[in-house]
Order: C-alpha cells, then sequence, then structure tokens
C-alpha cells in the first residue's frame, strides 16, 4: 500500500432509494490507491447497488462518488453526461456475478471489443494485449473459444480480462464466485490474488469469508442499507464489536458448514 | 378438372407469379425498414417517439389492411398522393406489415439480457455502441424466425391487391374464371404457386436461421 492519503475512490453520503424504499442510507467509503475492500453482508442488504453506483450503473438519488480528482456521478445534460459517464467507465473494471460474457463473440473478441472501439487499437495490438490478458488469467489456450465452449469458472476468469483490456484503475467484484459450482471458485480467487498481489485497487461484494480475510485490507459489514461496522479482516471476523456482525458471520459459518 | 384448360394459361399465371414475387420482395424491404424505424422508436429515451412508435403500431396493426389499402390506393388521390396500383400496393402492404415487424424487431431487442448492456457500458462503450456490437448481433439470430412469420404473412397478403387491380396471382386467378368459368382450377393454380413462393422462403429462413446461430 502507498502511504498517499487522500482518498483515491470516494464515497460521499451515498444514498438512494427506489421509491419509498431506502436502499442505501447516507453511506461513505474512502478506499486508498491500492487497496482491497471487501463488502460482506446479508442478501438485499445494498452491496450490489453500493457497487453499481462507483460506475453510475444505478445512480444514486443522493451524495458523491469521486475516483482521484473526478466526479463520477456528475449532473450534467444527457449528451454531455454520456460523453463524461463513458469516459470514466473505462477507468472502472466490472465483474459481475453472472459473467455477462458477449455469446456471439470469441474470446478473443470479447477481450478486444472494447479496446478496438475506444482506444482504436489495430488488429495487431489487439491481439497482443488480448493473449497478455488471458495469460494472466491462464486463459491463453481459450482464445478463439466461444463463451459457451467454456466452464463457469473459464467464463470468470475471460470477463476478467476483459476488464483488465481496458486498464482500469479500479475494478469491482459483484459476487464473482457465487454462481460457480464449489471446485470452480478456486480459480477465480487465485486470479483476484494475483490481482491483489499487483496493488490493484479492488471492491469486492463476497460471501468467501476465508478468501476476504486473505487478501483485504478492510472489511465493510452491510445491513439493511448502512455500514453496520469496518475495520480489518483479522478484528472483522474474529472479534466483531457489533451484534449484528457477530450474528450475521455466526449464521454463514453455519450455513457454510452445513 | 380441366388440365388442359391449366396447361394452356399457366405461363400467364407463372407471369402473375413473378409479380407477386416482386410485391413481396418490395413489400419485406419497405416492411423492414419500417419495422426497423418503429421498433428504435419504440425503444427510443424520448417519450414522444415511444408514443409515435406505439401509435404506428396500434393504427396499422388495429385496422383490417384492406382498408389500409384503400384508404391509399382510393382516397389518396383526394389527398394529393397519385399512386399506380402496384405502387400503393408496395406502401400500403410494407407499412401494415412494418408495424407487425416493429414488434418482432422490439421483442428480438428486449429479450437479450440486460446484462449484456450492462457489461457493454460498464467497459465505456455507449449505448449506442453497445446497441450496435453487443445487442443487435444477438437480437438480429432471434429475430429471424419471427421476421420469418412476418413475412409469410406478408406474402399471402399480397392477395389483397387483387382488390386494386394488380395482376398478380389472384387477380389472374380471378380474370381467367371471368372468361372460363372454371374456378377449381384457377385458384387450384394460382394456391399451387402461391405454395411454391412460401415453402422456398420458408425454406431460405430456415437456413439464414442454422447460418446465424451461435456456436
Ligand atoms: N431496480 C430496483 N427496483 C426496486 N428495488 C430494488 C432495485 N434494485 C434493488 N432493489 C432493492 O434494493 C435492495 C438492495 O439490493 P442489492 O443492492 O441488490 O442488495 P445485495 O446486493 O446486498 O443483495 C433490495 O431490497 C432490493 O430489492
Ligand atoms: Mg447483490
Amino acid at each position: 500500500m502507498t502511504d498517499d492519503q487522500t482518498p483515491f475512490l470516494d464515497i460521499r453520503n451515498a444514498q438512494k432509494s427506489y421509491g419509498d424504499l431506502e436502499v442505501l442510507k447516507d453511506i461513505s467509503l474512502q478506499v486508498q490507491r491500492g487497496q482491497i475492500v471487501a463488502i460482506i453482508g446479508p442478501s438485499g442488504s445494498g452491496k450490489s447497488t453500493l457497487l453499481r453506483a462507483i460506475n453510475d450503473l444505478d445512480p444514486l438519488t443522493g451524495g458523491e462518488v469521486w475516483l482521484e480528482d473526478m466526479q463520477i456521478n456528475k449532473k450534467l445534460p444527457h449528451r454531455q453526461y454520456e460523453k463524461h459517464i463513458n469516459q470514466v467507465r473505462q477507468n472502472i473494471g466490472m465483474v459481475f456475478q453472472h459473467f455477462n460474457l458477449f455469446p456471439h463473440l470469441s474470446v478473443r473478441g470479447n477481450v478486444t471489443l472494447a479496446p478496438k472501439m475506444l482506444k482504436g487499437l489495430s488488429d495487431a495490438e489487439c491481439d497482443k494485449l488480448a493473449e497478455e490478458q488471458l495469460d494472466k488469467v491462464g486463459m491463453l489456450d481459450r482464445i478463439d473459444y466461444y463463451p459457451s465452449q467454456l466452464s463457469g469458472g473459464q467464463k470468470q476468469r475471460v470477463a476478467i480480462a476483459r476488464a483488465l483490456a481496458m486498464k482500469p484503475k479500479v475494478m469491482l467484484f459483484d459476487e464473482a464466485t457465487s454462481a460457480l459450482d464449489p471446485e470452480l471458485v478456486e480459480e477465480v480467487n487465485l486470479v483476484m490474488k494475483k490481482l491483489a498481489e499487483e496493488h490493484m485497487t479492488m471492491v469486492i461484494v463476497t460471501h468467501e469469508m476465508g478468501f476476504a480475510e486473505a487478501v483485504c485490507d478492510r472489511v465493510l459489514f452491510m445491513d439493511q442499507g448502512v455500514v453496520v461496522e469496518e475495520g480489518p479482516p483479522s478484528k472483522m471476523f474474529r472479534n466483531p464489536d457489533n451484534e449484528r456482525t457477530q450474528n450475521f458471520l455466526k449464521k454463514h459459518l453455519a450455513n457454510a458448514n452445513r | 378438372m380441366d388440365i388442359d384448360l391449366m396447361m394452356r394459361v399457366y405461363p400467364f399465371f407463372l407471369k402473375a407469379a413473378w409479380v407477386t414475387v416482386q410485391l413481396s420482395i418490395y413489400t419485406a424491404i419497405l416492411g423492414l425498414a419500417c419495422g426497423a424505424l418503429g421498433a428504435s422508436m419504440r425503444l427510443s429515451r424520448l417519450a414522444v417517439l415511444r408514443f409515435l412508435g406505439a401509435a404506428y403500431v396500434s393504427v396499422f396493426r388495429g385496422t383490417p389492411a384492406l382498408i389500409q389499402l384503400f384508404i391509399l390506393y382510393f382516397g389518396g388521390p383526394q389527398i394529393g398522393i397519385q399512386l399506380n396500383a402496384f405502387e400503393a400496393g408496395v406502401i400500403g402492404l410494407g407499412v401494415n406489415i412494418g408495424a407487425y415487424m416493429t414488434e418482432t424487431i422490439r421483442g428480438s431487442i428486449i429479450a437479450i439480457d440486460k446484462g449484456q448492456r450492462e457489461a457493454a457500458r460498464t467497459l465505456g462503450l455507449s449505448g449506442w455502441q453497445a446497441m450496435r456490437k453487443v445487442i443487435l448481433p444477438q437480437a438480429a439470430r432471434l429475430m429471424i424466425r419471427p421476421l420469418g412469420v412476418n413475412i409469410n404473412a406478408l406474402i399471402k397478403g399480397t392477395a389483397l391487391v387483387a382488390a386494386i387491380s394488380v395482376v398478380e396471382l389472384t387477380y389472374t386467378a380471378q380474370r381467367y374464371i371471368g372468361s372460363t368459368y372454371k374456378p377449381f382450377e384457377m385458384f387450384l393454380l394460382s394456391g399451387v404457386l402461391y405454395m411454391i413462393i412460401i415453402y422456398g422462403t420458408g425454406q431460405a429462413i430456415k437456413w439464414l436461421d442454422r447460418r446465424a446461430r451461435i456456436v
């Protein structure tokens, strides 16, 4: 980690409502460059909403999101906003629970689509980029396969390579391993660990407490739209202060061991 | 059954069948154009366009195609639209089938998982780039068969333009019945030719659909 103390990613007083339903109630979160933050909490607590607010996929109803010195969720006239947000999103990689690979494109096509369109890379540069990124996630030998020919774990690794190909400053993971068969989780976790070693800034929504404890610098426990407690993983997983955190972890462990 | 008569007149029916084919092709092209335009209006960000698209669909699906054709061909001149029968047939049928195609195209587009669009937008693609490179290539594959159903209906619908005297298969049958008094043979002849056209088109669509399958 760097000793740079101005936040790299800064969520200030995030609020989000769907009608009367308050999904995020005044959440603030600062992430330093190279830091890895895990968000845990029961289903429906607002984890995805918070993560998706970071690249304005689900715009907030209140509060601000900043990446370095740029406000992400700026209020602008439609055209200007679109230009701004497309630019911003190139800096933020996102990995989804259900991979969302493009089924009509090969693995290579998936990885190079955005760099080709947005950065104007030549075919040769695209190939080199695809090879680099796929090598990193151990999928180089599948470069000419189509998504339907891959296992879940392989799909997710390609999805990570696709996000990395844009050279993002931050990576967001929304339950990246939740849809995977248990025996495929580890290969994806290994890729994420590798990114951690390279000091990629990451925000990870996860149900894998062991993984979170191993790679994250900080853990947030969310419940009903608020951050109930946060701290280093050793404390959060071993002796959390808050009763709700304790109950959640107890229940979660019971389920995991069943 | 008067086979001799059928052998004697069938060249004229072949000629008429060619008119039906041409009518179908032009109508399909116009219909697809109207369908693409209609669907983009139905899916627009702007409420005005969405409303216009919806109005187009409900007006043209909610009234008989024959009445639409009559309004255009017989009513047109009254408001300064002068078209020959063939042109009126193509435009009338094309705009009509376009309303159905609007719904087909729109349906195929909204059937694509919204995660696809999100993934594309997350990478930084604009809404239009995501549509063009991610959504449409997938939706296009989905819409081949239902568009085939629309085209099948369109080909059969070309029979309507007999009512405005376009010399196609149905009109030709009627005309020969007038001189021969043999409706069974004449309608049979045109029916067989319709079937050939429709079968051929159906096979072409199946072939396209198979070719477009995602691995
Ligand atoms: N588009 C939406 N419309 C209405 N409610 C929504 C919508 N998206 C999410 N919610 C609600 O917001 C709450 C938080 O959802 P989410 O952020 O997905 O939770 P988590 O990821 O922690 O499981 C849930 O109660 C969910 O039902
Ligand atoms: Mg979620």
